[in-house]
């Protein structure tokens, strides 16, 4: 019989703590609860300024121009100042600067140098389409397989399903997921000609992709829901449960899976961002125009706004997940409240 | 009044990693019609497992290898595990040790009880369910019940938990209640509250109980009768009066030497040294053998039977036997 006072182990514990909510009992949630995501989205806007402004900087210290080198130089003085000048380039670093957040406050990200007169927004959300359909099924094969294969490890453990589990929990983080990808390309796209190998001209072209990215996140999902839940199983409200005259189905769905679910809840968060803003490899085999992709060209070409713009998207999208994250855990353990005032 | 429940030869063999541990050896007791058995024994002694043995929910390494649990009539081992399920919670109802870990964290209170009352009485509306799910807080001394039912556990204290387990426990009316060491959790004032709690309440509604404990005074408080388990036999049962006037074997003279005493200030407490049985490899004689001042060489290689000691009163020791004072002359 174990003696542990929370079902949580350290690591949803260690992650509750980190982020700062506190277990309180509080009467008044919808107050609480609303100061708390005002106060973090005031958070998100700091961090993310201060993340545009490292990125600028640091970009703008990278080698090279966004010009075509030999053709840049053959130019006259007068004709380089005038192109310096048409893109913003030759006024001083933190002039720069300054243009840029104040134009960026107004909401306007600039225009991409490689991709001539486009909005920046416009070729972000032009490449953002595929890559988040992929990365959002990738999420739901991962989170769907990855909680039945875990639930039914734990639960029926050391058996054959337990060590299949373990066995593709570590396979599905180790094998790299181009090498998946190539793999279903071969004989599921080439092989049986099921579905199409590549390219992007309908919905059948994302299955692929998106099962070649689900393998890591299943793996993940399986390797914390049996671990969670085998300590659950262990607890006494198990046995309560079973003395109710539950079936075992019952007691596993009603009193287990809701109780080991918060580590799952917790890795779920980078899980979607890393899913949802593409994989460069898994878009470059199957040649998908997603965001990715995009990322790496307009590094490579030096397209300033681009980059700033991709940067911006990632890092407010990655902390509106986190915060959702957080708010799903007072949904789903009583014990989790949002912490009145301050936080420590 | 009728036997109610009478288990019979209950043997229970638990699988490890190491062997296999005999954790229950052929252990027999029977439960009168409103009665209130105490199951007392040190810990290991194999009183929990019996008792999960008699409601089928052992740990899954756990097997019920022979015997029989007749429950008003009926053999329960013979049970299947969705006709078990029936008998679970509605017949024999269970408590366990700690509250604080026996419900669970992510449903509040109200729903825990409802549970019970949906899987058993089917014919309940949901308006049905809540207003007896309100009700068994109050019967069960809950202040303000409509406020507590939506509550979630950790918002309780730990008495305030207890009450609420025996209120699910109590759900479905069950004619027989097993409490796992219902107060050793708790504090001294809030443990005989709960025992007085459980006194009113078999009053009420007429259920028979078996009250596990390691606690004497528990079971002077609350028992008719007693009991006693050591190395996964039953060593002596009886009357609650004689089991604590006129103990008769030397396990249960042990255990009530070993009961501190206000009025002994300054005194000694008398343990009983040395430790219990290894269940992996029992001792194939009597199992406090070891451990037993009277010890005889017999005692070592046979295990005695039971001998009548009064009314209603037996004991499995062969200081009993009447051949027992000369052979310990001879021995010595």
């Amino acid at each position: 019989m174990t003696h542990r006072k929370t079902s949580n182990g350290p690591y949803t514990e260690v992650a509750v703590t980190a982020i700062g909510i506190r277990s309180v009992f509080t009467e008044r949630k919808g107050d609480v609860m609303l100061k708390y995501v005002l106060k973090r989205l005031g958070y998100i806007l700091v961090t993310l300024w201060v993340i545009v402004t490292c990125t600028f900087f640091m970009m703008k210290n990278l080698p090279g121009t966004p010009f075509d080198a030999e053709r840049f130089s053959i130019m006259t003085p007068q004709q380089q100042e005038r192109v310096l000048e048409m893109y913003g380039l030759n006024d001083s670093l933190p002039m720069q600067y300054v243009k840029y957040i104040k134009n960026m406050l107004k909401g306007d990200l600039g225009t991409s140098f490689t991709y001539v007169n486009q909005d920046v927004s416009k070729v972000i959300t032009g490449r953002l389409g595929p890559s988040a359909l992929i990365g959002i099924q990738a999420v739901l094969i991962g989170l769907a397989i990855g909680l039945i294969l875990g639930i039914l490890a734990a639960w029926k453990h050391n058996s054959g399903i337990d060590y299949f589990t373990m066995i593709l929990a570590v396979l599905g983080v180790s094998v790299p997921n181009f090498v998946a990808a190539a793999l279903l390309q071969y004989y599921i796209g080439l092989k049986w000609g099921v579905l199409p190998v590549g390219f992007w001209t309908g919905w059948n072209c994302s299955v692929l992709p998106s099962i070649a990215l689900s393998f890591s996140a299943t793996a993940m999902v399986a390797r914390f829901m049996r671990t969670e839940m085998l300590d659950v199983l262990d607890q006494d409200y198990i046995v309560t449960a079973r003395a109710k005259g539950l079936s075992q189905m019952k007691v596993l769905m009603r009193h287990a899976v809701r109780n080991s679910i918060l580590p799952v809840v917790t890795i779920l968060g980078p899980i979607v961002v890393n899913l949802m803003t593409g994989s460069l490899a898994v878009e470059n085999i199957f040649s998908i125009p997603g965001i990715g992709s995009l990322f790496v060209d307009c590094i490579k070409a030096n397209d300033y706004p681009v980059i700033m713009g991709i940067t911006i998207f990632y890092a407010a999208f990655y902390m509106l997940v986190v915060l959702l994250v957080d708010l799903a855990y007072s949904l789903i353990d009583p014990r989790i409240r949002l912490a009145k005032g301050k936080e420590s | 009044m009728g036997k109610i429940l009478e288990v019979k030869n209950l043997t229970v063999h638990i699988k490890t990693h190491k062997g296999v541990v005999q954790a229950v050896r052929g252990v027999d007791f029977y439960l009168n019609e409103q009665e209130t058995l105490a199951v007392v024994g040190e810990s290991g002694s194999g009183k929990s497992i019996t008792m999960k043995g008699v409601m089928g929910i052992l740990p899954k390494n756990g097997k019920v290898v022979e015997g029989s649990v007749m429950f008003e009539g009926k053999d329960l081992t013979k049970y299947t595990e969705r006709q078990m399920q029936q008998v679970r919670g509605s017949e024999i109802a269970m408590i366990f040790q700690d509250p604080m870990t026996s419900l669970n964290p992510t449903m509040k209170i109200g729903k825990q009880i409802e549970e019970m009352l949906k899987e058993h009485r089917k014919d309940m509306s949901k308006a049905d369910r809540k207003a007896r799910a309100i009700e068994l807080l109050s019967l069960v001394g809950i202040s303000n019940p409509e406020a507590r039912y939506d509550q979630y556990p950790h918002q309780l204290s730990g008495g305030m938990r207890q009450r609420v387990v025996i209120a699910i426990a109590l759900a479905c009316d069950p004619k027989v209640l097993i409490a796992d060491e219902p107060t050793t959790a708790l504090d001294v004032t809030i443990q005989a509250q709960i025992l007085d709690l459980m006194r009113d309440l078999q009053k009420k509604i007429k259920t028979s109980i078996i009250i596990i404990t390691h606690n004497l005074g528990v079971v002077a408080n609350i028992a008719d009768r007693v009991a006693v388990m050591y190395g996964g036999k039953l060593v002596e049962t009886g009357d609650v009066a004689d089991i604590f006037h006129n103990p008769c074997h030397e396990y249960t003279k042990g255990l009530l030497r070993s009961i501190p005493k206000a009025h002994e200030k300054g005194g000694e407490l008398q343990a009983i040294p040395g430790t219990p049985p290894d269940l992996m490899d029992p001792p194939k004689g009597c199992p406090f053998a070891a451990r037993c001042q009277e010890t005889m060489i017999v005692c070592q290689e046979y295990m005695p039977d039971y001998t009548e000691c009064g009314k209603n009163h037996k004991s499995a020791c062969w200081m009993l036997d009447e051949m027992a004072q000369e052979v310990k002359a001879d021995e010595k």
